[in-house]
This record gives structure tokens, C-alpha cells and sequence, in this order.
């Protein structure tokens, strides 16, 4: 075991792993993400605590994770480039590791320029993929990036983002192959609705061994109305969302859109338990976490396993 | 070339306001190319300023004189007899030659009349593009002569990012994204190895001003 971390250990033991996420407030209620969990806690096997989501400030990533750990949940400790220096960086994993965080997500960030405060300084002293090979380095050589040996090295799980639909399309999985080489245990994609595309890039995944080293979790994320999905089309970077996933929406009638997503979503996880390579999914159903029992519970990824 | 852009009027004005005698010195290199402070937009400022100050009946007297290179010391000497007469000095040079002036005349305010923005090449006539941010250790060499640091908006050095939009960059639909040309052109010359390497965290030589002294010009050691 790399960390021992409960998602680490239900992807170890070869279960399909099922993991959430939540957004923490813009303000300090701790009952906030305490209502949140509530609806995630045994549901899922970790939650992904997001760190200045779309750069605007919000509670920090590893302060709304702690009061997760307090309700009895595993966190899955966001970290982004923009923010900090690799000093900030190191000092935060090894409190957050201190507190019994255990599992880290690795991302570049969107821009400052999307936030709330657009014209901050972008720090991005290192980028993801160095984040990663920092983390690792940390974990299993126990040194600091600038060489100095740790007391008592972070044991961390080890994740971090992929992006199937970008182009250049052909060089994704050389940017996944990468990610692996820098060292990442697990990756979450980005939310995924082509998936025709994602089959592929799956396939080119598995015929280049990069299944085996590394836990990809498919990222879902249901659309709630037809105006959402519209908007992630045109509006994030990023995200490829085919008409046809817009029309079955708009097909669906007035005051069903939201049902129509969720059974879409439900399909997608069906279909990500059989593929092979796929190793769990991640979903992504940001403020609407009340929905969350009810989609595990339809998508039959309940009861979680408990894995010693 | 280094570029810059006009300060709006209203903030140069401001700088002044408190003085009466006041030489705008321009700079006939970079800044003289990019159409921003050489000795026709020292003119054309004057004029401006002049028209002002005296609309706010607060004359003020201008002398103008545009020098080959602000950040070269043998340049400056013709400015010695002349900067005596004035009780200020607006330099419209880039920020370098802003403070070689003010080094040189320490004991009169030097103000800057241009906001520099960067070391740019020449796209066609009034339109710059940034390509360097001098970080002291270049990449060109690895990133198909594009340059990550300048081009990428979040100066990635294992891009592209999971925002790159169809060759656009995630900030602006406009902004080609670097990390994709980068691809492109390693991979037209067949070099795509190069960037499936992880190049590992850069250790910044700039976070300490420079000094460059060229190898066959250093003191011998003693
Ligand atoms: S890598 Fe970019 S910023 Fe650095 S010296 Fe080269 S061109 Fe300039
Ligand atoms: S989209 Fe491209 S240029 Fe823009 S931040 Fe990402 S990698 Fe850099």
C-alpha cells in the first residue's frame, strides 16, 4: 500500500470504485459541507474537496477536507498550480497528511482570469505534472522537491486529471502516459459525454499497457437541464458535449430534462463497469448532492465495500 | 525589440502637475520603432501636455530632445548640460532607460511616460507580439522554437493543459494555445519524443535581478 487510504484500498481489491465530490463554500459555515456530506457519507468511497474551484475564492481545499474527515468521510484533498509556490505547496501537504488526509488530486487550475479575481497573479511555479512528480517524491523517497530529507514522509494517494477530449486528440494518452511517469496512482477525466470518443481513447489506453499502471475513474457529471448542457458546450474550455446528448435532453419534455440526465448518467456507469481499463467512476454532481443516494442507488454501485 | 504602450494622458499629466519646467527626453531604438517614445511622439506629447496646462492655466514649459539609446551610458552624456535648466524629466523610454536616467540625474524626479510591456516581435506596422519573458534559462530548444513560458497563459512546461479548446487557449478564443502549436510543430519534424519526456520543475534564475557580464570581458581572476 502506497498510503493505505480507503479508496486505495477498494481499488487494490480490484472494486469498482465510486467517488464524489464537493464544493466548499464561499464563506466559513462548516455546517455547509457538513449538510453536503451528509449526502455523500456511504455513498461513495472518497470526496473530492475542490480547491478554488474556476478560481474563485472559496473555503480552502484542506480546511473543508478536515471537516469532512470529522463526519466520517475520506477526502480527496484538490490542489492547483495557480495558487502556490512549491514551498505553500509542500507545507500544506505535509498538514494536510498530519490531519489525516490521505489522498490528493493534482491539477494545473483554470486561469485567475475566470474567477472572481481576475487580474491576481497566476503563481503556477510548478505545473501538475511536476505537482505530481513532487508528491511522489515526497512519498516515496521522503526529500522535499529541493532535496532536504522529510521526517516522516506524507503517504499520499496520488491522483490527478485527464482530459480524453482535447485536441490534439492523438497526443491524450501520451499526456496520460506522462502523468504516469511522473508517478500518479489514479486519474479522474474530465466529465465525459462522448462516448464514442472516450471508448477510444480507453482503447489506446489498454493497448499501451497504461490500464495497468494506473486507476482511471470515469468522470461523470449529469446534466440537469438543457440550458446546462448548451452552456458546457459553448462556455468550457474543454468539454465535449455531442448534440446528440443535447437533443435526447430536449426530448425528454417539459419537467423531465433532469430524470432524462440522470438515466443517461446511470447508462454511462453501467457501461463503465463492463469496460475494460475502467476502474470506477468519479462523480461530479456539483450542488446537487442531495442527488447523490438516489443516483447510486439507481447506478447499483451500493452497498460500498468495506476493505480492511 | 522591447515594447510599450503610451501611458493614458490624464496619469502622465497627473505625474506633472506640480512642475513647470519639464524635459521629455525620447529614445530613438526600440521604443522609436514600436511607434511609442522616439522623437515624433516626444513632439506629439508635448503638444498635448502643452494644450492642457494651458486650458488649465498652468503653463507649463516643455523642452524635448530624443537621444540614440536611453540604457547606454554614452548616450546620455549630451543630456548633462541640458537636464540642469528643468525641474523634471519625462522620459519616454522603456522602463530600462527610465532609470538610467534617473541614476544618472539623481537629484530631479524622472517620471516614465510609457508602460512597458514586454520583448515583442513586429507583426505588421503598430502591432506587436510578446515572445520572451527573459526567464534565463530558454526551452526553445525543446519546444519547437514557441516558447511556453510567454505564449502559454499559465507558462506550462508540460502542456498542453486539459482547457486547450481546438487550438485556442482556454483564456481567450483568440489566443492560439501554445501548448497545441508546440505539438504541431514537433510533430511536422517528427520530434514528438521530445516533449513525452516530463521536464521537471525549472529552477528560476530570475527572482534576483540579473547582472550579465559576457565571458571574454570579465576581470581576470586574481
Ligand atoms: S524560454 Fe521563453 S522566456 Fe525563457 S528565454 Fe526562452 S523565449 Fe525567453
Ligand atoms: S490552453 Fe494551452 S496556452 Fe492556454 S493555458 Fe492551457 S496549455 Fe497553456
Amino acid at each position: 500500500m502506497k498510503s493505505g487510504s480507503n479508496l486505495e484500498k477498494v481499488l487494490e481489491a480490484g472494486h469498482f470504485a465510486f467517488t464524489g465530490e464537493l464544493g466548499p463554500p464561499r464563506g466559513t459555515s462548516a455546517d455547509h459541507v457538513r449538510e453536503k456530506a451528509a449526502y455523500l457519507k456511504g455513498n461513495v468511497d472518497a470526496v473530492n474537496i475542490t480547491d478554488n474551484q474556476t478560481a474563485v475564492v472559496r473555503m480552502a481545499s484542506w480546511a473543508a477536507s478536515l471537516i469532512l474527515i470529522q463526519e466520517g468521510l475520506e477526502p480527496n484533498f484538490q490542489m492547483v498550480c495557480r495558487d502556490r509556490n512549491r514551498l505553500a505547496m509542500q507545507s500544506d501537504i505535509l498538514g494536510a497528511y498530519a490531519h489525516g488526509i490521505h489522498n490528493m488530486l493534482c491539477l494545473s487550475g483554470d486561469h485567475q482570469k475566470f474567477g472572481d479575481h481576475p487580474n491576481s497573479k497566476g503563481v503556477f511555479d510548478i505545473d501538475s505534472m511536476q505537482l505530481i512528480s513532487m508528491v511522489k517524491r515526497m512519498r516515496d523517497e521522503g526529500k522535499f522537491l529541493g532535496g532536504a530529507e522529510i521526517e516522516e514522509p506524507p503517504k499520499i494517494f496520488i491522483g490527478a486529471a485527464a482530459n480524453p477530449f482535447a485536441e490534439p486528440f492523438e497526443w491524450r494518452v501520451h499526456r496520460l502516459a506522462k502523468k504516469i511517469e511522473a508517478g500518479v496512482d489514479f486519474i479522474q477525466t474530465q466529465c465525459i459525454y462522448n462516448m464514442e470518443k472516450f471508448r477510444e481513447w480507453i482503447r489506446q489506453a489498454n493497448d499501451m499497457g497504461l490500464t495497468e499502471k494506473v486507476y482511471i475513474l470515469a468522470g461523470v457529471t449529469p446534466m440537469k437541464s438543457v440550458g446546462m448542457a448548451r452552456y458546457m458546450k459553448a462556455k468550457v474550455p474543454g468539454m465535449d458535449v455531442p448534440d446528440e446528448v443535447i437533443k435526447r435532453l430536449q426530448g425528454a419534455g417539459k419537467g423531465k430534462v433532469a430524470e432524462e440526465g440522470i438515466k443517461f448518467a446511470c447508462e454511462q456507469i453501467e457501461e463503465f463497469k463492463e469496460m475494460k481499463g475502467v476502474a470506477g467512476v468519479h462523480l461530479m454532481a456539483i450542488e446537487w448532492e442531495h442527488r447523490v443516494p438516489e443516483i447510486a442507488e439507481r447506478a447499483k454501485v451500493l452497498p460500498r465495500p468495506e476493505v480492511d | 525589440m522591447i515594447v510599450a504602450k503610451r501611458k493614458p494622458f490624464e496619469e502622465i499629466k497627473n505625474l506633472l502637475k506640480d512642475y513647470k519646467k519639464v524635459l521629455n527626453v525620447g529614445c530613438g531604438t526600440c521604443v522609436a520603432v514600436c511607434l511609442v517614445g522616439g522623437e515624433k511622439e516626444v513632439d506629439v506629447l508635448n503638444a498635448e501636455l502643452d494644450m492642457a496646462r494651458k486650458l488649465e492655466d498652468n503653463p507649463i514649459e516643455l523642452g524635448a530632445c530624443t537621444v540614440e539609446r536611453q540604457c547606454d551610458r554614452e548616450y546620455l552624456a549630451e543630456l548633462d548640460d541640458k537636464v540642469k535648466d528643468y525641474d523634471a524629466v519625462l522620459s519616454m523610454a522603456c522602463g530600462v532607460g527610465v532609470q538610467f536616467l534617473a541614476e544618472r540625474f539623481p537629484d530631479i524626479p524622472v517620471f516614465p511616460a510609457v508602460d512597458t510591456s514586454g520583448l515583442a516581435v513586429n507583426q505588421a506596422v503598430g502591432w506587436y507580439e510578446e515572445r520572451c519573458r527573459s526567464c534565463s534559462s530558454c526551452v526553445l530548444g525543446l519546444t519547437g522554437g514557441i516558447c511556453p513560458v510567454t505564449m502559454c497563459a499559465k507558462g506550462l512546461y508540460n502542456g498542453p493543459c486539459g482547457g486547450t479548446n481546438n487550438g485556442s487557449c482556454e483564456v481567450d478564443i483568440d489566443q492560439p494555445c501554445a501548448w497545441y502549436m508546440i505539438y504541431e510543430r514537433l510533430q511536422r519534424q517528427g520530434r514528438l519524443d521530445v516533449i513525452k519526456q516530463l521536464h521537471q520543475a525549472v529552477e528560476w534564475q530570475n527572482q534576483v535581478p540579473r547582472t550579465l557580464i559576457q565571458p571574454g570581458y570579465k576581470k581576470p581572476e586574481e
